[in-house]
């Protein structure tokens, strides 16, 4: 068969183009060396079909009762402090209730109390999450075992789309290099490096081990922690007894986290 | 062919260089990027996208407009356009290329980028962007090529290459739209959340995308002996005239629902943009010059007597691009973010090394315009234009 | 030859181009390199064993290392039990392997650098401090 130079050198660019990319893609998708049996999970695991959480604020009278919850999270897992409020990192933070549920705010006859009350908000493990929806790799998903939005901070890429998905604010960015405004360092957790999004994740390394979230330890009965799927869970008991509302219901997002409106004698 | 774009004349080779000079700046500024994070642009925790993906937003519809001309020459016959298809193509490919690279330096860990390639997700939105983007560039680089390669050997093109031109056309479309998906599907973003939103993309882009090239081909005309043709721009114009009408009464619509309804979380972002929140105010200005140079521009184009005379065509071509910039590239990516979810507002600016990057990301799509249109003018002028 | 000088002159360039990495590493004898196991925890141990064989691990650790970080963080599943040994450990850089090989430097820097390769690891696995500094 004859060809011209020009076919020949078009031939074999194409070829090798064709060849490496697929050869590249193949072996990028294929299994790794672990045989199924080789890895398991702890047996001391707690396990739920679906988790979720009910908070209590009227349980969190002063500002440290808050405090003791936050700094129990972002100590444990090497949340950094960041100097400027654009670059902050946080997985649990306060807020009243005007900004925690602006749709039900603009309410000028509103209880003064509730009003100004504040509440503890973190991600709330939706069971039908926008920002899985939207992630293009796959970084952040959720986990079929129990329903926790996990995120793979070794998969994601920094395109932010989660942050831009999510209707609650629960995300955020490290833009600067986290480690030198880590003001407790656990040696045991990993911190997380430049370009990665990151939130609360149910602290499923506690769970993995048979340990409650760090939050809910340290809120002294303010969140309880449990299976929403469970009759008989302390969720589901507290769900029956008192009246509770969901962040942004309407967004269809089915947030797993309630919070009590009017406990306690005071609200 | 190629090899056209290696000789040139002493101004050539000075745009060339300060080309190179922009991106080499801009370069450094991303090296800088790379080393401390984006936290050296303007992007905050409230408002995570900002001027990168603001510029690719505007970007793709200049990208998709290359379809205004692809369907009046390859579909009806309009022959006008014979000569500044080319130039339409070439132009998609540089807005693609531009867009591909506003996409790159926005990721915080970009060298993670194949995981897209490796983990795909056909859910995601960006996934489809991704693969979109990509198709249109590879189409637009063949059959730009192929049909000037044809051209030089005065031949009609290969007949595989008609396919691929249809294909391009309702590919056009999608990019645009699949790009408008991103914004429209996320449930808390109120300015996004709209039906309208991939529709007033395209009317945007089919009006600032052929201005820009009208305006190109103005500046070929001057610099080259190779004239596009008075019929086709002024046909040209015509489309930008309709699609910017479109456009800004898609933007009225907009306002209308928002405003009429009452609905505070509807009405914020467009009361922020042009009015101002809370006392923050950053964007007024800017969004009010570009509703008066929107209507401006408009007035000019649907006179035909400012239309038809080119010193107040320029003029209006200009204003409108500047307002529909201003529109995709500022207003729509910063509105969407204020107020936060919470109603409070953050503001964002774009920084000096975040301008740096962008001047150079802009500078390497001007450069692959200056080489393929030098290559696409040396062809045209040895040799006219094969009907085909 | 036309243009020779050019040619010559730029012959010259790309040479010294392309073996700058060579001209770079003059005089460096191809030094052994012997990654060292001697740290207090490692000595303490009665029966000195990794989780895996030392040849296996020199050449899979790297697919080691991606396989368990989507076992714990994509499944869930925290216990591995070795092919060579049968024993159970914990999945995890920081807390299981770092915790016998505490000497960074002079053990995984050792082949890194040498190989010039700069896993992204420690930018997040905080790796434990040098004894004594």
């Amino acid at each position: 068969m004859s060809m011209n130079r020009r076919q020949f050198l078009t031939l074999a660019g194409v070829s090798t183009v064709l060849g490496i990319g697929s050869g590249t893609v193949i072996t990028g998708i294929g299994k790794g060396n672990l045989e199924a049996s080789q890895a398991s999970p702890d047996p001391k695991a707690k396990k739920a079909k679906r988790w979720g959480f009910v908070v209590d604020v009227s349980k969190l009278k002063t500002g440290e009762d808050y405090q003791k919850c936050i700094d129990a999270c972002h100590n444990i897992h090497n949340v950094p402090s960041h100097k400027e409020k654009r670059h902050e990192v946080k997985w649990i933070w306060t807020d009243n209730y005007e900004h925690a549920f602006p749709n039900a705010a603009e309410d000028k006859f509103m209880n003064k109390e509730l009003q100004e009350k504040n509440f503890l908000l973190f991600c709330n493990h939706c069971a039908n999450p926008a920002c899985v929806r939207v992630c293009p790799t796959q970084a952040t998903f959720k986990r079929k075992s129990d329903g926790i939005v996990m995120q793979d901070m070794h998969r994601c890429i920094g395109c932010r789309f989660c942050m831009a998905a999510c209707p609650f604010g629960a995300r955020s960015f490290n833009y600067i290099d986290p480690r030198p405004a880590v003001k407790v360092e656990n040696k045991e957790f990993p911190t997380r490096m430049i370009g990665v999004v990151e939130k609360c994740t149910a602290c499923y390394e506690r769970l993995a081990i048979g340990k409650m979230p760090a939050c809910a330890e340290a809120s002294n009965g303010a969140i309880v922690f449990g299976d929403l799927e469970d009759p008989n869970s302390e969720v589901r008991k507290l769900m029956a007894e008192k009246y509770t509302i969901r962040r942004k219901p309407e967004l269809g997002t089915q947030p797993s986290i309630y919070y009590v409106i009017g406990g306690g004698e005071h609200v | 062919m190629f090899e056209k774009a290696l000789s040139g004349s002493g101004r050539y080779w000075a745009w060339i260089g300060f080309l190179l000079a922009v991106i080499a700046v801009g370069f450094l500024a991303y090296m800088k990027q790379l080393n401390e994070g984006l936290g050296i642009t303007g992007l905050s925790r409230d408002v995570s996208w900002g001027f990168y993906i603001a510029q690719f937003t505007f970007l793709v519809g200049v990208a998709a407009s290359a379809v205004m001309l692809v369907i009046p020459y390859y579909l009806h016959n309009f022959k006008k356009y014979g000569k500044i298809v080319i130039l339409g193509e070439f132009l998609a490919v540089s807005a693609v290329t531009m867009c591909m690279l506003f996409i790159l330096v926005d990721m915080g860990q970009p060298m993670r980028v194949l995981n897209v390639v490796l983990h795909p997700t056909p859910n995601s939105v960006m996934f489809w962007d991704a693969v979109v983007l990509n198709g249109y560039l590879m189409l637009n680089i063949i059959i730009g090529w192929i049909t000037l390669g044809a051209d030089k050997k005065q031949v009609a093109p290969p007949k595989w290459v008609k396919p691929l031109i249809y294909l391009s056309i309702p590919w056009a479309v999608s990019i645009h739209t699949v790009t408008a998906f991103l914004y429209a599907g996320l449930p808390g973003r109120h300015l996004w959340l709209t039906a309208i939103m991939a529709a007033r993309f395209l009317a945007s882009a089919f009006a600032g995308g052929p201005a820009i090239l009208i305006l190109l081909a103005l500046i070929v005309r001057k610099y080259s002996k190779f004239d596009p043709g008075t019929d086709a721009i002024q046909a040209l114009a015509k489309t930008v005239t309709y699609a910017m009408a479109a456009n800004v009464f898609f933007f009225l619509l907009e306002v209308f629902t928002a405003l009429y309804s009452g609905i505070p979380g509807h009405a914020h972002p467009i009361v922020y943009l042009f009015a101002g929140l809370d006392g923050h105010t950053m964007l007024v200005p800017w969004m009010r010059a570009a509703a008066i140079l929107a209507f401006i521009g408009l007035g000019l184009l649907i006179y035909p007597k400012t239309r038809e005379n080119e010193g107040t065509l320029k003029f209006a071509l200009v204003a409108v691009i500047i307002a529909a910039w201003i529109d995709k590239g500022m207003g729509l990516v910063v509105g969407g973010f204020v107020p936060n979810p919470f109603e409070g507002v953050t503001e964002y600016s774009p920084t000096a090394p975040e301008l740096a990057i962008t001047f150079g990301v802009y500078a390497v799509g001007l450069l692959v315009l200056t080489l393929l249109y030098k290559v696409a003018i040396a062809v045209r002028e040895e040799n006219p234009a094969v009907d085909h | 030859m036309y243009n020779s000088g050019k040619i010559i002159a730029g012959l010259a360039v790309f040479l010294i181009l392309a073996t700058l990495p060579f001209l770079f590493n003059l005089g460096n004898a191809n030094e052994k390199i012997e990654p060292s196991i001697n740290t207090p925890e490692i000595n303490a141990m009665p029966v000195k064993q990794c989780v895996e064989s030392k040849a296996f691990m020199r050449s899979e650790h790297m697919q080691l290392l991606n396989d368990w970080r989507d076992e714990v963080v994509r499944n869930g599943n925290r216990i591995y039990t070795s092919r060579s040994n049968g024993n159970q450990y914990s999945i995890s850089l920081q807390n299981t392997c770092m915790k016998c090989h505490s000497n960074k430097k002079d053990f995984c820097d050792k082949c890194h650098n040498y190989m010039a390769v700069k896993p992204y690891c420690w930018s997040c696995h905080i790796e434990p401090k040098e004894k004594g500094l």
